[in-house]
Formats: C-alpha cells, sequence, structure tokens
C-alpha cells in the first residue's frame, strides 16, 4: 500500500465559522494504483487532492493521518511537508496553461526548480520524457507564452513528474480540454505509471466515464465523506450506493462530458458543510431512505475491495 | 466549497474590519467634517487682516498668523474646502471622461477602440502639468470651477485604458452575451450589465484619481497658476514660500497646508488599498 | 517587434504634433491681438526692445496671413529651433535660455528617477507579505507618496537647510563663485544639488514600494508561484519569480509617472531655486514671458517623449513576451 488515508479532517475557516470539507474519510492506494476520484463540486475531491500537498492559508488539518511509503506524510505542517513534494508527492494541477512562469524559458526554469530541490537536471532522461508526450526538444529554450494549450499541458505533466514520486495528484486536468485531447492526456497519464514515472496516481475528475478509462479503482465522495469505493467496473456496473447509481444513470453513454450538469437531475443539493446534518448526508435526497439514515452508515466492505457508505448496500 | 456571507454583506463585514480602510477614515472624515463647518469655525472671510502679523500658534490662533496678519487656521479650514471640492471635481469629471472612453473603446472594439485608444496615448504622454500650465498662463484660472475642468480633462487616460481592459475581459461573459442576445441596447448593457461587475474598480479608479487631482492643483497653486480668488493649501504654500516663510523660521505658515494635502491624500491612497482587499478575496490577511 | 516600435513611434508623433498645436493655437485664444497683449503684459522699459519684439513676432504670427499659412510658417520656425526671444533675459533666444538651464532639471530627474525606482521596488518586494514590515514601515511609503513634491522640499529645506545648517537652499552653486571644472566648484554644486534630489527621491520612493508591494502580493498568489510552490520550491526562487514578473507593470509605471515625476521636478527647483526649467516657468509666469513660457513646455514634452521612448525600448529587451510578437501590447 503506497498510500494510507485514516479519518482525514480537514476544515476551511470561513467568516461563520469552520466548513467541514472532508469530514473523516479513510481510504488507501496501492503500489501501481491508478485510484479516480469522483463527485460533485464541493464534495471535498479537490480538498483532498490539496490536503495532500499543500494546504492553503484557509485550509487546516482537523485530524487524521495520512502516511506514505510506510512514513508519516506531516500534510498539516507547510514545513516539514516541504522535502516530500515533488519528491515523494507531486501534483499536475487545474491550471496547467498558467503554471510556469510567464518569463523565464521552460528549461531554464526547470533547472532553477530543480535546483531549488537540490537536485540537478538529467537532460537525456527529461528529452526522453519530451519525446514519449511528443514534445520537441527546443521547448525548453522557449518562453510558455509560445506553447499551444495542449503543450503546456504535457509540459508539466513532464515536468511534475521528473523525479519520479510515489504519489501523483492530477486535479481535475481535463476540464479545460476537449474530448481527444482529454483521452490523449488520460492516455499518457497511464503510460507515465506503466513506465514507472508515478508509482501511484489519485485522478480528480467531476467526469466519472473519463475516469473509468484509466483508473483501477474509483472513489466517489458525498459531502466531505466516502460514499463508495471499488474497481472501476464494478462501480459502473454493480454500483451499489444509491448516490453513486443515480451518478452512472444520469450518464446517458460513457465519453460525455460535464457530469456535472448532469447531476442536476438528481434533485436536491448537498448539504451545507458549516454544520452538517447527523446522519447520512445523501438521505434528503435519496429515494431509498429510511428511519436508519438518521444514523451516520460506516463505510462497509461488501466484497473486497468493495466499500460503501449506506445501510442499504 | 466554502460558505461565505455573499455579495454586500460579505464586503461589508471585511469593510468593517479592515483596519486600512478605517484608518483612511478616520483621517479624511475629520478633515472633511473641518472643511463643511468651514464658515462656523473660520468666520467670513480667510485672507482678512485680523491680528498681529507673524506671530506664532497661541491659544486664540492655533495656527498663528501670516505675514500679514491674516489667520492661518482660517485659511487652512477654507483651504481643505478648495481642496475636497478640486478633487470631487476634478476628480469626477476624469473618472467620467475615462469611463466614457473606456467604456466605449473596450466594449465597441475594432476601429473604434483603435482610435479611441490612440487618443488615451496621445493625453496619456502628454504630461499633463506642462499643458496645464499653458493653458492656465494664457487663459488666466480665476475659479476653483475652472481648475477643476482643466484638471479633469488632462488627467483621465490611465482611467480609460485600465476601465477599458476591465470591459475587454467583462464584454465576453455570459451575461452581456445574454443581453446581446436579447436585444439590449449598448448603452442599456453597459450601463446595466457591465458597470454593476466593476462598480468596486470604478470607485478605486475614482478615489485614485481624486487625490491625482488634488495634488495637480496644490502644484499649480504653488507656480501661482491656481485660481485667483480665494484660498487655497497650494496657495497657501505658494505665499509661504514667495514671502520667505522658510527664512524668516515662520514654519506654522507652511506645515499645515502641505501636512492637510498629505493628509487627504495619503488616506485616499490607503483607504483605496483597504478597498481593494475588501473586493478581492485574495488579498484578505487570514 | 516592428509593429509595436511603429505603433509607439506613431503615437509619439502624434503627441509632439497635438503638443505643437496647443502651442499654437493657445495664445489664439486670448482676447485681442496675442502680440499686442503679450508685450503690453511684458515687462520690458526699453521702447527699442519693444519695437524689435512687435516686428519678430508680428512675422512669427502673421495675423494677416491665413489660418493655415500662420500655422505652416509656426512649424517652419520651429524646425529651425527658433522659438522666439525671451522677454525675461532679453534679448537672448528662449533656446538658449533653456539649454542653459535643461543640464540642472536633469541632473536632478535622472539620478531621483533611477535610484527611486530601483531602491523602491527592491523595498517594496522586501516588505511584501513579511507582517511587521508591511505593517509598519509600509505606512511611510503612503505618507511620502501623497506628500505634495513641493511641501516636502520646503520642510527639508526648512529643517536640513535653515534650521541645522547643514545645506544651502537656494541656487544651483554659491552666488560668489563662477562655474569652472574646480573641485571646489563641483562640491559646491553637489551640497546645492543633495537636498532637491532628496526631495524628489523620497517622494517617488515611496509610490514605487507601494506599487511593487501590491504588485508582488498578486504575483505571488498567481499561478505559478502556487504551482512552485506545491512542488515544494525555495520561497526564495518564488520571490524571484515574482518579482521579475512584477517589475514589468513597474516599467510601464514609470512611463506613466514621467509626467508627475517631471512636474515634482518642476515644483521642487521652484522651492530651491534651483535653476533648471521648473526655476525657468516661474520666472516666465511672473515676468509674464510666454515665449518662454512655451518654449520650456515644447521642450518638456519631446522630453518626455523622448524618455518614453526609451523605456519602450528598455521593456522589449525586459519582458521576453512582446519579443515573441504574440500578446505584444505593452501598456
Amino acid at each position: 500500500m503506497t498510500l494510507r488515508v485514516d479519518d482525514l479532517r480537514v476544515h476551511y475557516r470561513t467568516l461563520r465559522g469552520e466548513v467541514k470539507a472532508l469530514d473523516g474519510v479513510s481510504f488507501g492506494v496501492g503500489d501501481g494504483e491508478i485510484l479516480g476520484l469522483a463527485g460533485e463540486s464541493g464534495c471535498g475531491k479537490t480538498t483532498l487532492g490539496k490536503s495532500l500537498i499543500r494546504m492553503d492559508g484557509r485550509m487546516r488539518l482537523a485530524g487524521g493521518t495520512v502516511s506514505l511509503d510506510g512514513a508519516e506524510l506531516p500534510i498539516g505542517d507547510d514545513r516539514r511537508m516541504n522535502p516530500f513534494r515533488f519528491k515523494r508527492v507531486s501534483l499536475i494541477p487545474q491550471y496547467s496553461m498558467s503554471a510556469m512562469n510567464p518569463t523565464r524559458r521552460i528549461g531554464r526554469m526547470i533547472t532553477e526548480l530543480l535546483a531549488s530541490r537540490g537536485e540537478s537536471v538529467d537532460t537525456a532522461e527529461l528529452e526522453r520524457r519530451l519525446d514519449l508526450v511528443e514534445l520537441p526538444r527546443d521547448i525548453l529554450g522557449r518562453y510558455p507564452i509560445e506553447l499551444s494549450g495542449g503543450m503546456k499541458q504535457r509540459m508539466v505533466m513532464v515536468i511534475s513528474t521528473l523525479l519520479d514520486p510515489s504519489l501523483l495528484i492530477a486535479d481535475e486536468i481535463t476540464s479545460a480540454l476537449d474530448v481527444s485531447t482529454q483521452k490523449a492526456v488520460a492516455r499518457t497519464l497511464v503510460e507515465f505509471r506503466d513506465r514507472g514515472f508515478v508509482r501511484s496516481m489519485i485522478f480528480i475528475t467531476h467526469d466519472i466515464s473519463l475516469t473509468y478509462q484509466i483508473a483501477d479503482t474509483i472513489m466517489v465522495m458525498y459531502a466531505g465523506r466516502l460514499a463508495e469505493k471499488a474497481p472501476a467496473s464494478v462501480i459502473v456496473s454493480e454500483p451499489r450506493h444509491p448516490y453513486t447509481r443515480m451518478l452512472i444513470s444520469s450518464l446517458p453513454e460513457v465519453g460525455v462530458r460535464h457530469a456535472e450538469r448532469r447531476l442536476s437531475g438528481i434533485p436536491g443539493r448537498p448539504p451545507a458543510l458549516l454544520d452538517p446534518p447527523q446522519g447520512c448526508r445523501f438521505r434528503d435526497r435519496c429515494p431509498l431512505a429510511f428511519d436508519r439514515c438518521a444514523e451516520d452508515p460506516p463505510p462497509i466492505e461488501v466484497a473486497p475491495g468493495h466499500h460503501v457508505a449506506c445501510w442499504k448496500a | 466549497m466554502t460558505a461565505v456571507p455573499t455579495g454586500r454583506n460579505e464586503a461589508l463585514y471585511f469593510a468593517l474590519r479592515n483596519g486600512k480602510l478605517l484608518a483612511g477614515l478616520v483621517v479624511l472624515v475629520p478633515l472633511l467634517v473641518l472643511a463643511a463647518a468651514a464658515p462656523l469655525i473660520a468666520g467670513g472671510d480667510p485672507n482678512a487682516y485680523v491680528a498681529t502679523p507673524a506671530s506664532p500658534p497661541s491659544a486664540e490662533r492655533w495656527f498663528g498668523t501670516t505675514m500679514f496678519g491674516q489667520d492661518i487656521f482660517a485659511q487652512f479650514v477654507y483651504g481643505l474646502r478648495v481642496t475636497f471640492v478640486v478633487g470631487v471635481l476634478g476628480g469626477g469629471l476624469a473618472a467620467i471622461i475615462g469611463m466614457a472612453i473606456g467604456f466605449t473603446a473596450g466594449y465597441r472594439g475594432g476601429l473604434v477602440d483603435e482610435v479611441l485608444n490612440m487618443l488615451t496615448n496621445i493625453v496619456l504622454v502628454l504630461p499633463a502639468l506642462a499643458v496645464l500650465l499653458i493653458v492656465n498662463a494664457y487663459l488666466g484660472v480665476r475659479s476653483v470651477g475652472v481648475q477643476a475642468l482643466f484638471i479633469g480633462l488632462t488627467s483621465w487616460p490611465w482611467a480609460a485604458r485600465a476601465i477599458r481592459a476591465q470591459t475587454f475581459s467583462l464584454r465576453s461573459r455570459d451575461f452581456v452575451d445574454l443581453a446581446k442576445l436579447s436585444g439590449v441596447r449598448t448603452w442599456k448593457i453597459i450601463t446595466r450589465e457591465i458597470a454593476p461587475n466593476m462598480s468596486s474598480y470604478l470607485f478605486m479608479t475614482f478615489i485614485l484619481l481624486f487625490g491625482g487631482s488634488i495634488l495637480i492643483a496644490a502644484s499649480l497653486d504653488f507656480i501661482g497658476l491656481g485660481p485667483s480668488e480665494g484660498v487655497s493649501l497650494g496657495l497657501m504654500l505658494n505665499n509661504a514660500a514667495r514671502w520667505s516663510a522658510l527664512h524668516l523660521g515662520m514654519w506654522w505658515w507652511f506645515i499645515p497646508p502641505g501636512a492637510g494635502i498629505t493628509a487627504i491624500v495619503g488616506a485616499l491612497y490607503v483607504m483605496n488599498v483597504g478597498l481593494d482587499e475588501v473586493f478581492n478575496p485574495k488579498l484578505r490577511e487570514l | 517587434m516592428r509593429r509595436y516600435f511603429g505603433r509607439k513611434l506613431l503615437v509619439y508623433g502624434l503627441t509632439f504634433l497635438v503638443a505643437v498645436t496647443i502651442n499654437w493655437m493657445i495664445p489664439r485664444f486670448m482676447p485681442g491681438d496675442p502680440v499686442q497683449s503679450m508685450l503690453a503684459r511684458a515687462n520690458v522699459s526699453q521702447p527699442a526692445a519693444v519695437e524689435a519684439m512687435r516686428a519678430h513676432y508680428t512675422s512669427l504670427f502673421g495675423l494677416d496671413l491665413p489660418l493655415w499659412e500662420q500655422y505652416g510658417n509656426f512649424w517652419a520656425a520651429l524646425f529651425r529651433g527658433d522659438l522666439g526671444t525671451s522677454i525675461w533675459l532679453f534679448p537672448t533666444p528662449v533656446t538658449d535660455v533653456i539649454i542653459r538651464a535643461v543640464p540642472y532639471t536633469l541632473a536632478l530627474l535622472i539620478p531621483s528617477i533611477l535610484l527611486s525606482w530601483w531602491a523602491g521596488n527592491r523595498f517594496g518586494a522586501f516588505a511584501a507579505r513579511r507582517r511587521w514590515l508591511d505593517n509598519t514601515v509600509l505606512p511611510i511609503g503612503y505618507v511620502l507618496t501623497a506628500t505634495p513634491y513641493m511641501w516636502l522640499a520646503i520642510l527639508l529645506a526648512w529643517g536640513l537647510g535653515i534650521v541645522a545648517g547643514i545645506f544651502p537652499v537656494s541656487g544651483g552653486y554659491s552666488f560668489a563663485m563662477r562655474p569652472n571644472w574646480s573641485w571646489e566648484f563641483v562640491g559646491n554644486l553637489a551640497l546645492h544639488w543633495f537636498l532637491p534630489f532628496v526631495s524628489l527621491f523620497l517622494v517617488a520612493f515611496g509610490g514605487w514600494a507601494i506599487g511593487m508591494r501590491n504588485m508582488i502580493i498578486y504575483e505571488l498568489e498567481a499561478d505559478y508561484s502556487t504551482y512552485l510552490s506545491s512542488l515544494g520550491a525555495s520561497r526564495r526562487l518564488i520571490r524571484r519569480y515574482a518579482f521579475r514578473n512584477a517589475v514589468l507593470p513597474q516599467i510601464t509605471g514609470l512611463a506613466l509617472q514621467l509626467g508627475v515625476l517631471v512636474a515634482g521636478a518642476l515644483v521642487t527647483e521652484i522651492v530651491f531655486s534651483y535653476p533648471g526649467l521648473g526655476h525657468l516657468i516661474l520666472q516666465a509666469i511672473q515676468n509674464q514671458d510666454f515665449f518662454l513660457l512655451q518654449g520650456t513646455f515644447l521642450f518638456i514634452v519631446v522630453g518626455v517623449l523622448v524618455a518614453n521612448f526609451i523605456i519602450d525600448i528598455v521593456y522589449v529587451l525586459v519582458d521576453p513576451r512582446t519579443r515573441t510578437g504574440i500578446g505584444g501590447e505593452a501598456a
């Protein structure tokens, strides 16, 4: 098991109080595993991704532990976390289009970034990877503004994985791309894993159909908690949680983008996480809800590797 | 993802807790009150010869008197008035011109934009004070209103350019498209859809123009090209310099007017940064 | 890039045209015969001088000619370097009077602009997001940048000149001296130069420091900064990149501020009776020497245009985006 997350609680500080964006999430990611993380916006998936590498100023670790390769990951401590970043945990951000310093040639930026981490550039390896993602080698002498959107995306993917991290977090990296580019990006990520550039990966998206194409396991989150986690094929073919079922059935076919919009097809909205209600959080929107749902449903392993947090599962 | 008080309430919440904004107001409001109440506090004519010439501050004459026995406190209070008036009129006019040109250029684009942009750039590189020197010297400026008019006419370009850029980024948004599709007329789209969406920005632009106008007016007055009637803080500095207050050691003559201008403009600038933090969540300190 | 400079030069050319036209037009708004009224308001005592000037300006203004011909003549005179004759220093040509004053103004402006820009940016970048500096020292920046140039000049002249007696407060050099290239004279020049320089420097410094501080806070929130932090890059590297990017708008800002800085220099010179262009303007106004005033105006406009063009060149050298030809609109 590469990554082990136990009862992770992360809160956002706001004016009205703390928003419990992650409220007790536990899961693991194995060696070589690609975990797809899906759910509506506000379900906590982006918070989870950020927590594992760098919390922003408003986030606070409220409890839980994370371990990577058997060692504790000090995610609540920015300073102590720094040695792990890039080398052990890395990130492909949502904002790849603007992730590179606009006034530095890309090659120089990479050199300086690595130097500040006490590493030097392995030019041969870097060029091999550029070839792999079909970027010209002279790209290192260019400025980011000279690159197309797709090229920037691939460049950032190469930079982020340059130090062969154990865990790569890919946060909504496809949402700005067209369908064919999305697929190419997804294939590249799988290739990176297969070649050992990254050991395991968390692929965050609201597009469950895209997740299905690359993920080994899919984890569905709802309102700051885990709803269901299972091998990708199982999630799609035999979802057990009513939320997952509605999510899957609201997709007319694999390959449709913007699952998020379609989710408005599920009546109601997720509860506010400032003061979340007792019991199952999907209760108000759930067609199967019954008395027992006033109690919190614990995630139960209904089959090997298939966890569901629902009394009816 | 996060639930915070929304819209207006949120801005107000941060406004009331923003040290910079409050500090600016604490300086500005008393000066404003002083200026508004000038006739009550300082009596009629601030240029009247009322007391022993060149006397330092005393309990009776708080800021002392000039070489000629004018009460400096009275001049100061009336000067504040003029300063605020020049700021509001000059800054206001510049803001109006800047908005008109910025909105039109940014919204219409194309040839209109090219022409207006060229115009903006020309006025932008012309040194405003030098132009005002020529204009004022030849035409003679008698009233504060005329001075403010000329200042307004020369100091709008950077505002126009900033507003143009903002409009440019807003005009392709959904709500503007929607309005366009439903056949709403251009100026209505600008006033109903675009301007409200950058109202905080426009307000901050006005504040900067306000402060800028005050400083230009003060320089003109100091050179001796200010309004020939009445009194202003710049004119007080001009008189103090002209009649060698410096060499005579009459510090009470030249300190108050400069301090007044600095306090007003400084408070405006600080408020502006405070407002930026209020309106722009990224800048809030946590 | 050619397009970029082409546009810039077009703007500057048009600006010069506008400035000259203003210069030509404004006297015509004065009621009555401009030559007559100018001479009437001028303090020239010798009748011969008045006659000579009347002849000169009547031919210059050529009021009996059609307007376009008057305008053409005006330009022709301009290209001959003929800005008329000063009334204040009759019969010195205005061009000579100005050329004698320009070195003093440049000696104040260039060092104060460059040094304040450099130091202000450094300081502002250093203070940003460092709580104690941000909250204690930057308010001073706000006060400085809000200070009218002439007031700070007066305060310095009073405090360091008159009360402390360290620096002279009037003139470009001691009245007792004649200009020459001795160390003594140069030292004397420097002594007279110091206070006007410091007062210009301080006001401008405050503005740059605050501008940079605000700019760099935006840059530190930018995506590329967040990405670097996520990859554990050192704070130093992130700040260095942010500074580099924040400096670009500051270069544009320098171009925008030129007019204000020049205005500041003019009033500062007036306070110190420093023999530069500001002093000329005051004399021109007090002596109703409109030819001198107009000549000085044109000179300032040309100076600002040239400086703008230099800044444009620097910008292209510093910002790769203008060189690669994409997004070349440098504010």
